[in-house]
C-alpha cells in the first residue's frame, strides 16, 4: 500500500535506506569478481606449485600478457557503462596492427610518428561511429558492427600477408623490461596500468565520468536534467576507438608483426572481461577495477589451462563461456532485487 | 495595490505539430513569489505549453519574455540556464547515482577539473537541510520510494542555476503533474516544500488532475481550452464549479444523471460464471457471475487483488483452481487468445506499455485486436477497415480525428479512447477497464464513464475497475470489494449503498 511505502521523517528511513544500501551495494559484483580471482589463484598455486605457478612473475605474466586486451576493455567499459555496445574493438585492433606494421616496415616512417597516427586514426573512427549513433539515432550494435566489418575490410586494403616487424625501435621497446624487485613488467603492462588508473579518475573524478553514468543510468532523464548528451555520446566511443587503437600498439609489440586476422573477435573478450568484472550491460553501473579484475579472471584461466599441459586452449573458450553466464544470471538477480 | 512586473510573460504562443494545431496563440504570464495553476483538459495544451516553455519543443510562433528580457528556449538545458526548471510527472533523474550526485549533476563543484566529493555532499546535504527533507544524499537514489525521488527532483531543480550553491538561481519552477503518484501524506510534504520556496520568491508553475489540491495550494490560476486561453482567474474568485465549466465549456449534471441511469436499469441473463476460480499468489479463490448488460465493479485498495481477478478472467494469468463458463459453456483460459475467443476483452491499466504502440497510427492501433481475432492471414478489406475506424474515432470523440496520427502524439484521455475502440471494434461480450480513468482529465472521465454505461444498455457487460470509488458507485449494478487478494463481499448496488458503506466493508473484510 502506497500509505506504508514512505516516512522520510522518522528515523526507520535511514536505517532502511542503509541495509537497502548494503544489500545492493554496487561494488558488490567487483568484490564477487575480485574474490573468484583470488580463489581461481590460489586453486591453481595448491594444484601447480612443483611447476613454479607461484613465482611472481606468472602473477605479472597476467598483465604483461594482457595488456592489449586490459586496455582494450577498458576502453569497452565506457561504452557500456553508457548503455551502448562497441563491436569494432578488434577490427580497430588488427587495423592498427596492419596500419604500424605497414608504416613502419614498408614506408619507413619512424614509430614517434607512426604512434600519433595510429592512434588519431583509431580515435578519428570511433567518432565518426558516435556521431552516426548520435546524430542518425542508430543503434550503437549496428554501427560499430558496420565498423568492425569496415576496418576488417581496411585490413585487406594495406596487404593480404600479415607483415613481420623488424624495426630495432619496436623490438627495443618490446623487450623493455621495468624491474619490480620481485619480478618484471613489460612497456604494454605499464601502459595498460596507466590507462586503467586514467579511466578510473575520469569517471570518479570528472564531470564527464559522471555524465556517463548518469547517460548509462537514465538517457532520457539525462537528457531533461541539461546534460549534453550527444557530446558525452560521442566523446565516449571516441575514447573507445583510440583505446581500441592503443591496444593495437600493444598488440603489435606484443607480437611484433601486423596481420589482417590480429584480434578477430577480441570485441567480444572485451565484452566478456567488462560483464565479468561486474559492470552492467544495461549501462549505468560498473567499476573499471571490476574490469580490470574480469581481465585478471580471464588471463589466469589461459594461465591454469597453460599449466595443466593437456586440455586444449579451446577451454578456455568454454570457461569463459560458464563464467559470463554465471555472472549475466548474478547481475540478473541483482537488477531484479533492485525493481522490487 | 499595484500588480507587481510578471517574472515570465508568453505572448501569443503557436505550437503546431503535423495535422493538429496544439496551440492557437495561447497567453501566460507567471509572477514571482505564486503558485500558479495550469488547467485544462486533456489535449487542451498544457503539456504544449510546458514543453514549449521548457526549451522541449521549439514554438512555432509568439514571443516569450524572462524577466522582461525576450528569450529563446531552445532546448531543456538553456531553459535551466535561463532559470526556469522543470519537474515532470515521471521522475527524471538517475536512479543508479547517488542523491547528492542527482542535485548537482553537470554542475559538480570541481577544482581544476576534479569533482570534489565532499563539498558537494556536504552542500547537498546543506540544501537538503534548507528545504526540511531528511534524505541521506550519499545514498543512491533508487533506495527511496518515488515520493522522495520527486521531493529531490525539485531540490535539483531549486539548486539548478546557481554556480557556487548559495541562494537560488531558479527565477521559475515547473511542475508538471508531480502527485499523480503521491499519497496524501506525501503530497502535504510536497505542499510544504512549494510553499517554502513561493515564500522565498519563486514563480511556481503546477499542473495537476486534482482540483482539491489545485484549490488547496494555488493562488492563481490560466484555463485553457482546445489549444487556446479561456482565461485567467485568481483561485479564490472562482469555485469548482465555475472552473469545470471553463475547462470543459459545459455544465456538469451528466455525472449524477449516470448514476440515477444505472440504479434503474435492467440486467439480463447471466453471461460469465467463475466458481472457486484462483491463482496461489494472485486472487484466492472466488465465485462471481456477471449477466448480460450488467456493469461489475471492483473496489479494494491498490494491491488488494483487483488487476489480478481481471486477469485471471481474461487467461493472462492461469488459474490453478476453479472453473470458469462464459455462456453456459466452459471455457479453458490458458491464453489471452481463448477468452478473446470468447468475447472477452480487456483494457490493461498500463496503457502504454501493455496496450497501445505510440509509434503506429490511430488506425493501426484501432484495428490491432480485430485483426488478432481474425487471424493474420486474413487482412481486413481496406475499405471496411476504414469505415470501421471512422466509426469509432467518430463514436469516442477521438481527438484529433484523424486516424494517421501517431498515438504517442495523443493526449492521454485520447489515448484511452484509441485503446477502447480497439477493444469495442471486436463487439465482445463482456468488457474489462482497468482504472480506464486514471491520468487523464474530469472530462474525458466523464465520456469515458457514459460510454460504459451506454455500452451496457446495449447488452454489454462490463467488469470496471478504479481507484476512486464514486466512479465505481456510479456505475456498477454490483460491487465486488477486494481485500488483500480476496473477494470479500459482493454488494448489491442501491440507494443504501455509498461510499463509506464500501469502505467500512473494505476495512472490515466481511460480508454485510
Amino acid at each position: 500500500m502506497s500509505a506504508t511505502t514512505r516516512t522520510p521523517t522518522t528515523p526507520e528511513s535511514r536505517t532502511t535506506s542503509t541495509s537497502a544500501r548494503l544489500l545492493g551495494d554496487r561494488r558488490l559484483p567487483v568484490l564477487v569478481t575480485a574474490g573468484l580471482f583470488l580463489v581461481m589463484y590460489i586453486a591453481g598455486l595448491s594444484r601447480y606449485q612443483n611447476y613454479g605457478f607461484g613465482e611472481p612473475q606468472v602473477f605479472l605474466n597476467l598483465f604483461i600478457d594482457n595488456s592489449y586486451l586490459l586496455v582494450a576493455a577498458v576502453g569497452a567499459t565506457f561504452v557500456i557503462m553508457s548503455g551502448g555496445i562497441d563491436l569494432s574493438v578488434g577490427s580497430v585492433i588488427g587495423f592498427t596492427t596492419m596500419l604500424t606494421a605497414w608504416l613502419v616496415q614498408d614506408v619507413g616512417l619512424p614509430l614517434l610518428v607512426v604512434v600519433p597516427i595510429s592512434l588519431s586514426v583509431g580515435a578519428f573512427g570511433g567518432f565518426l561511429m558516435g556521431y552516426v549513433i548520435h546524430n542518425f539515432e542508430i543503434q550503437p550494435f549496428i554501427v560499430t558492427l558496420a565498423g568492425l566489418f569496415l576496418f576488417r575490410g581496411l585490413c585487406l586494403v594495406i596487404s593480404k600477408e600479415s607483415i613481420a616487424i623488424s624495426d630495432s625501435a619496436v623490438s627495443s621497446l618490446a623487450e623493455t623490461r621495468i624491474s619490480l624487485g620481485v619480478g618484471d613488467l613489460s612497456i604494454g603492462a605499464v601502459v595498460a596500468l596507466v590507462v586503467l588508473g586514467v579511466a578510473f579518475y575520469v569517471l570518479h573524478y570528472t564531470r564527464f565520468g559522471r555524465r556517463v553514468y548518469a547517460i548509462g543510468g537514465n538517457e532520457q532523464s539525462a537528457l531533461l536534467m541539461g546534460l549534453p548528451l550527444g557530446g558525452t555520446k560521442i566523446a565516449v566511443y571516441t575514447m573507445s576507438g583510440f583505446c581500441s587503437a592503443l591496444a593495437g600498439l600493444l598488440f603489435m609489440l606484443y607480437i611484433q608483426s601486423g596481420d589482417p586476422l590480429h584480434a578477430v573477435g577480441m570485441e567480444l573478450d572485451a565484452i566478456a572481461a567488462v560483464v565479468i568484472g561486474g559492470t552492467l550491460l544495461t549501462g549505468g553501473s560498473g567499476y573499471v577495477l571490476g574490469t580490470l579484475f574480469g581481465v585478471l579472471v580471464l588471463g589466469l584461466i589461459k594461465s591454469i589451462i597453460q599449466f595443466e599441459g593437456t586440455l586444449s586452449s579451446w577451454w578456455t573458450k568454454i570457461a569463459t563461456g560458464v563464467l559470463l553466464c554465471a555472472f549475466i544470471l548474478v547481475q540478473r538477480a541483482m537488477t531484479a532485487r533492485k525493481a522490487t | 495595490m499595484a500588480e507587481p512586473q510578471p517574472v515570465l510573460e508568453m505572448t501569443g504562443i503557436v505550437k503546431e505539430f503535423p495535422g493538429v494545431r496544439a496551440l492557437s496563440g495561447v497567453d501566460f504570464r507567471l509572477f514571482p513569489g505564486e503558485i500558479h495553476a495550469l488547467m485544462g483538459e486533456n489535449g487542451a495544451g498544457k503539456s504544449t505549453l510546458i514543453k514549449v516553455l521548457t526549451g522541449v519543443h521549439t514554438l512555432d510562433g509568439g514571443t516569450i519574455t524572462l524577466d522582461g528580457k525576450p528569450v529563446r528556449i531552445g532546448s531543456p538545458l538553456q531553459a535551466q540556464q535561463a532559470g526556469i526548471s522543470t519537474v515532470y510527472q515521471e521522475v527524471n533523474l538517475c536512479p543508479n547515482l547517488s542523491v547528492a550526485e542527482n542535485i548537482f549533476i553537470g554542475r559538480e563543484p570541481t577544482r581544476a577539473g576534479r569533482i570534489q566529493w565532499k563539498r558537494m555532499r556536504s552542500e547537498a546535504a546543506k540544501l537538503v537541510d534548507r528545504l526540511g527533507l531528511d534524505v541521506d544524499v550519499t545514498a543512491p537514489l533508487s533506495a527511496y520510494p518515488l515520493a522522495v525521488q520527486q521531493l529531490v527532483a525539485i531540490v535539483r531543480s531549486v539548486g539548478t542555476g546557481d554556480s557556487d550553491g548559495e541562494g537560488s538561481g531558479t527565477k521559475v519552477l515547473v511542475l508538471d503533474e508531480p502527485t499523480s503518484s503521491l499519497d496524501r501524506d506525501e503530497v502535504l510534504e510536497l505542499f510544504r516544500l512549494m510553499r517554502q520556496l513561493r515564500d522565498e520568491g519563486v514563480a511556481i508553475l503546477f499542473v495537476s488532475h486534482f482540483l482539491d489540491q489545485i484549490y488547496e495550494v494555488c493562488d492563481r490560476m490560466t484555463v485553457l481550452r482546445n489549444g487556446a486561453l479561456v482565461g485567467e482567474h485568481m483561485v479564490r474568485d472562482l469555485d469548482q464549479v465555475g472552473l469545470i465549466e471553463l475547462m470543459i465549456g459545459k455544465a456538469l449534471d451528466q455525472l449524477e444523471e449516470l448514476h440515477d441511469q444505472q440504479l434503474h436499469a435492467d440486467v439480463g441473463e447471466p453471461l460469465l460464471k467463475a466458481e472457486g476460480l484462483g491463482r496461489t499468489g494472485g486472487v484466492a479463490p472466488f465465485d462471481l457471475e456477471i449477466k448480460k448488460g450488467e456493469v461489475v465493479g471492483l473496489a479494494g485498495l491498490l494491491g488488494s487483488g483487483r488487476t489480478e481477478l481481471a486477469r485471471l478472467l481474461f487467461g493472462a494469468d492461469q488459474p490453478d483452481s476453479g472453473k470458469l463458463t462464459v455462456g453456459g459453456e466452459a471455457v479453458s483460459m490458458s491464453a489471452p487468445n481463448d477468452a478473446i475467443g470468447a468475447g472477452i476483452a480487456f483494457c490493461s491499466e498500463n496503457r502504454k506499455t501493455e496496450g497501445l504502440v505510440p509509434d503506429l497510427t490511430v488506425r493501426e492501433n484501432i484495428i490491432l485486436a480485430l485483426q488478432a481475432a481474425r487471424g493474420w492471414t486474413r487482412p481486413i478489406p481496406a475499405s471496411q477497415r476504414d469505415e470501421l475506424v471512422a466509426k469509432y474515432i467518430a463514436a469516442l470523440d477521438i481527438r484529433p480525428a484523424n486516424p494517421e496520427a501517431r498515438v504517442g502524439q495523443l493526449s492521454g484521455g485520447n489515448q484511452q479512447k484509441v485503446l477502447l475502440a480497439r477493444w469495442l471494434i471486436t463487439q465482445p461480450k463482456l468488457l474489462i477497464l482497468d482504472e480506464p480513468t486514471r491520468g487523464i482529465d474530469i472530462g474525458a472521465k466523464t465520456e469515458i464513464q457514459k460510454l460504459v454505461v451506454s455500452l451496457s444498455e446495449d447488452g454489454m457487460s462490463v467488469l470496471y475497475i478504479a481507484a476512486e470509488l464514486e466512479e465505481v458507485l456510479r456505475l456498477s449494478h454490483t460491487i465486488g470489494v477486494l481485500r488483500d487478494r480476496k473477494l470479500v463481499a459482493q454488494l448489491t448496488n442501491g440507494p443504501e449503498i455509498t461510499t463509506s458503506k464500501i469502505l467500512e466493508t473494505i476495512a472490515s473484510g466481511e460480508h454485510q
